[in-house]
């Protein structure tokens, strides 16, 4: 039976955006312009602002490296990893997305290094699993970035 | 100046891995300062704690712990926090009693005792917290955010590795001449580089450590300076506690996106430059004018940072500032003459009250080996998380 699969974190991003492919969900406000991710949905948070309705709007599907890491050694809770199981290190990007002017960081799709990445590369947005690999927790769903051009 | 307060004494319990309650190192730190500043614990008009929110309840009302430890004597109590600013908040709102007249004397207190590795948010599932998801989603632990920066400074500016390293080895030369500090130990760039990554391409020895520790310090209005024969104190002249301007365009601890700038141009320059600028202008002076400075090292790279920030160089110079040797001990403006976080770790409630104790030492000239000759006016700068900004300037 195939698991449940849950988004880490609900309306964050979608799997069927605009062209059918996955995105990225934000609010953009409707008096002023200004994009929110994480979605912003109660207050617009321009201080210049009088406030207008926050609508879900899909973000760009590509950006240009900002910066990049790794993590080494295991984070701590929340994040969910199995401490039997030796830590495999993650890559982290930092993503400057040129039409919402704002950089958003994600992890890098699975096999990317920082050694695959420069400031500056572009890269798109992908889907991907966080955890829940173990057979009796759901399968959380989450945002990955990786370089364009490149299968995975 | 009549808006200056003189700081009439300053203490601190060491800092390491002591393994006991926080409690009890801000209550060392407290009994120094007030020995310090030759005051009784029942002199003092009100206490203001720095909270730490990681050592179970009675840090969230630091204030009053405090004061129960020291014993119970009616004092104006006050707690605050505001994660690593909380320090600068908590002299900020001491400062903010005496000028209005609402105190004569405050006792200012901050202790943590820091949990082993990385720093986490508190227990729960709480998906409201920004906190909490850049751990949940992301597992983007602070020293990434610190390798974020490092990388881009590499990119942008040329910064190599081994600036970073010369950061580590300054800043371990000075914490070796300091009795407070954790580490007393010089630190080689070759065991810089040795050092395990920990965040490419931040190692081991780029990232500061989490510590026990605590700071305090007794403050007061100029008449009571004077009304106790210190007619020359050390003086506190600003105390910045800004928050970001929107849109704030660089990636910043917790967030995981930084705010969109397609409605409102970003203004000019970063949100750690404006914490600098909002000191200076308060106190009237400016980075020129600086004998010393105590910045946030949480790494080697982001000390790079602070030098542009607080005006000791233009944008993208600070590795080249390191490499002249002006930051050290014996230069131009020794930065972290203290031994930093590099030397110290991190106790966050402590750390700003910290920085300004070794203004102090350093403006009273009684900072022994370290000790910049003729010190008159220092900086302190530091970053709270969320948006806290936090810079003091102390003259002499």
């Amino acid at each position: 039976m195939e698991r449940a699969r849950t988004p880490v974190v609900g309306g964050w991003f979608t799997e069927s955006g605009p062209d059918g492919e996955f995105r990225l969900l934000g609010t953009r406000c409707s008096a002023c312009g200004s994009v929110f991710f994480p979605r912003e949905d109660t207050f617009c948070r321009n201080p210049g602002c009088r406030g207008g309705e926050l609508a879900e709007v899909p973000l760009s599907k590509r950006g240009r490296v900002w910066s990049y890491t790794d993590g080494r050694y295991r984070p701590p809770a929340p994040y969910v990893s199995d401490p039997d199981v030796p830590w495999e290190p993650y890559t982290l990007l930092a993503v400057e997305l040129a039409a919402e002017r704002m950089v958003v960081l994600g992890q890098a799709a699975p096999g990317v290094t920082v050694a695959d990445l420069a400031v500056g590369m572009e890269v798109e947005v992908v889907p991907g699993v966080l955890d829940g690999d173990t057979a009796t927790e759901p399968v959380r769903t989450t945002w990955r970035f990786r370089p364009v051009g490149v299968d995975g | 100046m009549s808006r200056e307060i003189a700081v009439l004494g300053a203490g601190m319990h060491p800092w390491g891995k002591w393994g006991r309650s926080f409690v009890e190192y801000g209550t060392v730190a407290a009994r120094a300062a007030l020995a310090d500043a030759g005051l009784e614990w029942q002199d003092i008009d009100s206490v203001v704690g720095a909270d730490t929110v990681r050592s179970g309840y009675p840090g969230y009302v630091a204030g009053a712990t405090f004061a129960q430890a020291l014993g119970w004597q009616g004092a104006r109590v006050t707690s605050v926090y505001a994660a690593c600013a909380s320090g600068a908040q908590a002299i900020g709102a001491a400062r903010a009693q005496i000028l209005a007249g609402l105190a004569d004397v405050v006792l200012v207190v901050g202790a943590d005792a820091a949990p082993k590795g990385f720093f986490a948010p508190a227990g729960g599932d709480r998906p409201d917290d920004p906190d909490w998801l850049r751990f949940r989603v992301l597992g983007a632990t602070n020293p990434a955010y610190f390798a974020l920066y490092a990388r881009r400074r590499m990119a942008v500016y040329g910064d190599t590795a081994e600036d970073f390293a010369l950061v580590k080895v300054k800043n371990a030369a000075a914490g070796l001449l300091n009795p407070m500090a954790r580490y007393r130990k010089a630190v080689t760039a070759e065991e810089v580089a040795a050092s395990a990554v920990v965040a490419d391409p931040l190692r081991l020895l780029d990232i500061c450590a989490t510590s026990d520790g605590a700071a305090a310090l007794v403050l007061c209005s100029m008449e009571f300076a004077r009304a106790r024969g210190v007619t020359d104190p050390v003086r506190i002249r600003a105390v910045s506690t800004v928050t970001p301007v929107y849109p704030r365009t660089v990636l910043d601890l917790p967030d995981i996106a930084t705010d969109s700038a397609v409605a409102v141009e970003p203004a000019a320059g970063s949100f750690r430059s404006s914490i600098a600028r909002a000191a200076y202008e308060e106190a009237g002076l400016g980075p020129e004018d600086l004998s010393l400075a105590e910045v946030y090292d949480l790494s080697t790279a982001l000390e790079l940072e602070w030098y542009e920030d607080i005006g000791l160089c233009g944008e993208g110079e600070g590795a080249k500032l390191v490499r002249e040797g002006a930051t050290a001990l014996g230069g131009r403006v020794p930065v972290n003459a203290s031994g930093g976080l590099a030397s110290f770790g991190e106790a966050v409630p402590a750390q700003a009250i910290a920085q300004v104790c070794e203004l102090t030492w350093q403006l009273r000239g009684t900072a022994g080996e370290r000790q910049v000759p003729g010190a008159r006016a220092g900086i302190t700068a530091n970053q709270g998380l969320f948006g806290h900004g936090s810079a003091v300037v102390a003259v002499r």
